[in-house]
């Protein structure tokens, strides 16, 4: 039956982090953050970061969506939690990167993206690839942002792809 | 010879096709329609045979696809019923249309103070414009309420339609609940007042039969593709008096009567609305689906749609867990069906869906402002049309409750 498909999609793992994700909510000590809207859905995700000697010390995110942004939001907070800024968004790249371009991490070494890495397998289903890497575009857009606050983040069809 | 409506479908060569393994069921209609071989042959015949620039070649072929072209704007007339021909204004669409009403009309008509009257159930492309038209013009943007089952509130529309109204803008059916509006009775608060009564009729006109001069409405907008015509040509009707009022929105060539270096005069309505080459191909193809649906005939479709719902309600209210928004009572129902599993979010019911090759939408349906009335920030939608059968019902019915059960229990 064709919906058995729907377990190449919807692991374990996954459906687990969604139904109870790690790092909901919010933090008391933000010094970034963004909200990143999924326009064709109405979803919005918004993330906080706790940033101390360039390390990233605390993490949340709040707001809704779809099975698959809940699970990747947290599994992406538990893959960049206690890393050093520059190496979360080298992860978040990479997690972007699999995604989209999924035939040039053939047979590549993954571990980095820790349980992230189970959700790689979104790349089969091309309508659900916003909803994977929204997180990981608004983790980026908060530490990259100048004035530390995040800019107002959306994601765009052509980035990335 | 009226088309048997139960035989249409292998008009349709793309519904027959597979989606991860299994039948296309297509259920998104309300975004767009398929297009029978008819439509598709004629805009191939028209670049196989007749292709030239209209109204402006002194030969034969730019004189054929001139008369071509022109025919359809008779045939639009006579599909809503329009007084006259020159009342038809080719557009890219709804959205278009919509937007040369706000941005002329308004920009001419509003004034500070005025108020311009919608509701929670249009389309962005049925609020925005006034939205953005009433924040230039420092005038009022109000919404007339929703009873609980989303059936608009004529009672508060009485209160809300007042002298300062200019503008009434509301769709004679919505995009996501699926419900009919009262535009004749909202046309005549809307003139007790003197303002003009704007129809978004996308989602009406390709499933009933639809008289402008009935619902006595001011201007009317829709879109050729949800109505088993291409994309990229749309219709916006307005009373002649108005259209005759308007500024062209655009500048550019076959819309002026004389071009001086300094000023520049108009020619008559609606070319003056049709500045530059126009859609050519693809207004043939919309006279291609108003023959295709005329010779089923509007009533019929309204009828066989409504048998559709008739039998998917019932079969969708029994799912248990799965939330129904709109009136429950078919009469009240076009062909458009929304809902929402209780604890999943719509994205994920529609990648079960797709699996299951029954295509449908989720999201918000672009109306945000409904889905915060509604209390949900999306919902999956299933459209129907008159190439859907029992059997696609079936299907969803089934695609849903399997779905359901994936999700609970992590596997099938």
């Amino acid at each position: 039956m064709a919906l058995s498909n729907l377990d190449n999609l919807y692991r374990q793992v996954i459906l687990d982090h969604s139904s109870h994700p790690h790092h909901h909510g919010h933090l008391e000590n933000t010094n970034y953050d963004t909200t990143m809207f999924n326009p064709t859905c109405g979803d919005v995700l918004k993330i906080e970061v706790e940033v101390v000697d360039n390390k990233i010390k605390d993490i949340a995110f709040s707001g809704n969506g779809c099975t698959i942004s809940q699970a990747s939001a947290s599994m992406m907070t538990d893959t960049v939690i206690n890393k050093d800024v520059s190496d979360a968004i080298r992860i978040a790249d990479t997690f972007i990167n699999v995604i989209v371009h999924p035939g040039e991490y053939k047979g590549k070494d993954l571990s980095i993206l820790e349980d992230a890495e189970t959700l790689t397998g979104v790349a089969q289903f091309p309508a659900r690839v916003k909803c994977a890497t929204l997180a990981w575009k608004g983790l980026k857009k908060a530490l990259l942002s100048n004035n530390g606050t995040g800019v107002v983040g959306q994601v765009v069809h052509h980035e990335d792809d | 010879m009226v088309k048997d409506i139960s035989k249409l479908r292998k008009d349709f060569p793309i519904l027959d096709q597979k989606m991860n393994g299994e039948p296309l069921v297509y259920l998104d209609s309300a975004a767009t329609t398929q297009k029978p071989k008819q439509v598709i042959d004629a805009i191939n015949n028209y670049y196989l045979h007749d292709n030239a620039n209209v109204h402006r070649g002194v030969y034969e072929l730019s004189e054929r696809a001139t008369n071509q072209f022109e025919q359809v704007r008779e045939k639009v007339r006579k599909f809503i019923n329009a007084k006259s021909e020159r009342e038809i204004v080719y557009t890219r669409g709804t959205t278009d249309g919509l937007n040369m009403i706000a941005s002329t009309y308004g920009e001419a008509f509003i004034h500070e103070g005025d108020e311009i009257v919608i509701s929670y159930m249009e389309h962005h492309s049925n609020l925005i414009p006034w939205q953005q038209l009433a924040l230039r013009k420092h005038a009022k943007l109000k919404y007339i309420d929703m009873l609980d089952d989303g059936e608009l509130d004529i009672e508060d529309a009485k209160q809300k339609i007042t002298s300062k109204t200019k503008i009434v803008s509301i769709a004679q059916v919505s995009n996501v609940l699926g419900v009919i509006n009262p535009i004749k009775e909202l046309a005549e608060l809307a003139h007790k007042c003197g303002a003009v009564m704007v129809v978004d009729a996308a989602q009406s006109i390709p499933h009933m039969s639809v008289d402008v001069q009935d619902l006595d409405c001011d201007f009317m907008a829709f879109s050729g593709h949800k109505m088993l015509g291409p994309t990229g040509i749309g219709i916006l009707y307005g009373k002649l008096n108005l259209l005759d009022k308007m500024e062209p929105m655009e500048y550019g060539g076959e819309m002026i009567n004389l071009v001086d270096l300094y000023d520049s005069e108009w020619t008559d309505v609606p070319w003056k609305f049709e500045a530059g080459t126009q859609d050519i191909a693809q207004v043939i193809g919309l006279g291609a689906a108003i023959d295709y649906l005329n010779e089923i005939g509007m009533d019929n479709i309204t009828q066989y749609e409504r048998s559709l719902v008739d039998y998917a309600l019932p079969k969708l209210l029994s799912i248990k867990e799965l939330t129904v928004y709109g009136p429950h009572d078919p009469e009240k129902h076009t062909g458009v069906i929304s809902f929402n599993l209780d604890n999943l979010h719509p994205h994920d019911l529609a990648t079960g869906l797709d699996m299951e090759g029954v295509a449908v939408r989720a999201g918000h349906h672009c109306v945000q402002p409904l889905m915060k009335y509604l209390k949900t920030p999306a919902t999956a939608r299933a459209s129907f049309y008159l190439y859907n059968n029992k059997d696609d019902v079936d299907r969803l019915v089934d695609g849903i409750i399997e779905t359901r059960e994936f999700f609970k229990n992590g596997t099938i």
